[in-house]
């Protein structure tokens, strides 16, 4: 009984807590100043259509950076948990003929829109994790259908490290040839909603979708034992 | 009353109730996930302006004007990378539930008291 009181008790706190948030809330009615230097200033300096994007890659790229550190941290945590102990050899029984039929159909179409999501990462919403999650569903699908399917795990770690050793190659590269770490103007900005513009933008997401899709995939197939 | 913060804020509190008062391990997990999800979507909710549009300059947005019409793109950008990170511990959190199963073939959390004091 008195671990219900204390919980509504929490509850209730919480509740007195958030009230004068909602209640008095009115949203603005124009930007914030650095929105307002993005918005003015974000297209002619990074060359991206994608406000989002800008900011992530390039003005606050080193977040993205430790961003993706923390993922690899999270994909070597579970692997190193998961590794030790016993597999179990359950039924693995094989799917009936719809869904094999289905997959096969579905899958390439499923990596083809997550590689056209990263790429495109500059012009249209999305970017380097949406695309890679895409790519990671894909072959989620693929490991149900065929419960008895092997993915090679060496493609995958190579994958994976050329990626995260790509970005960080890129980034100093900014140091030598344009105005600093992780600068994407390396490569010509180009004319703004082309695919081949905002420097090196495309390159740097596409590198970060794929590492993410294949630490996702890391994660399922230690998952499945 | 902003009905998205509201509604973000009463997720909130259910992911608090459910991780207080379930003894299932997956249903405290299931409720992390609820209040990582409504924190995330408190924090859309607190960039948008009435009657603009997405933070994309493309055709549809006049260029030269693009400050007058397009919503703060800022908390988009914290979200995106909050939503990775609630990924992340919720992939760790998961695994940690999967190990303790296999070793006492029990998800009921009061089973596992050897480290409370």
């Amino acid at each position: 009984m008195g671990k219900r009181i204390i919980i509504s008790l929490t509850l209730a706190l919480f509740l007195y807590i958030s009230l004068p948030f909602v209640m008095d809330f009115t949203p603005a009615d124009k930007l914030a100043p650095l929105s307002e230097q993005y918005a003015r200033d974000g297209v002619r300096e990074v060359g991206a259509q994608n406000l989002v994007t800008a900011v992530i890659v390039t003005y606050r790229g080193l977040d993205t950076l430790g961003e993706i550190a923390v993922l690899f941290i999270a994909t070597a945590g579970i692997g190193f948990i998961l590794s030790r102990g016993n597999t179990t050899k359950g039924q693995k029984r094989e799917s009936s003929r719809i869904l094999q039929t289905g997959v096969r159909v579905l899958l390439p179409l499923i990596l083809m829109f997550g590689v056209y999501i990263f790429i495109n990462g500059h012009l249209t919403p999305g970017g380097g994790f949406q695309g890679g999650v895409v790519i990671a569903t894909g072959i989620l699908v693929f490991l149900l259908v065929h419960p008895r399917g092997k993915i090679h795990s060496l493609i995958l770690q190579v994958l994976e490290s050329i990626s995260g050793f790509g970005y960080v190659f890129l980034g100093l590269l900014g140091i030598f040839l344009a105005g600093g770490f992780l600068d994407n103007s390396i490569l010509p900005l180009g004319q703004a909603g082309q695919l081949f513009s905002a420097g090196a933008i495309p390159i740097i997401y596409s590198l970060i979708g794929l590492k993410v899709g294949s630490e996702l995939v890391n994660i399922i197939k230690y998952l499945k034992q | 009353m902003q009905l998205v913060t509201a509604l973000g804020f009463i997720l909130v509190i259910i992911g608090i109730w459910g991780m207080l008062t379930r003894k299932n391990m997956i249903k405290i997990v299931i409720g992390f996930s609820l209040i990582d999800t409504g924190i995330h979507i408190i924090m859309v909710s607190i960039g948008y302006i009435k009657g603009r549009t997405a933070p994309i300059i493309n055709e549809a947005v006049d260029r030269t004007n693009a400050a007058m019409e397009i919503v703060d793109p800022i908390p988009s950008v914290l979200v995106l990378t909050a939503i990775v990170i609630g990924l992340a511990v919720t992939a760790l959190m998961l695994v940690y539930v999967t190990r303790l199963y296999k070793h006492k073939n029990s998800l009921n959390i009061d089973d596992y008291g050897e480290l409370k004091w």
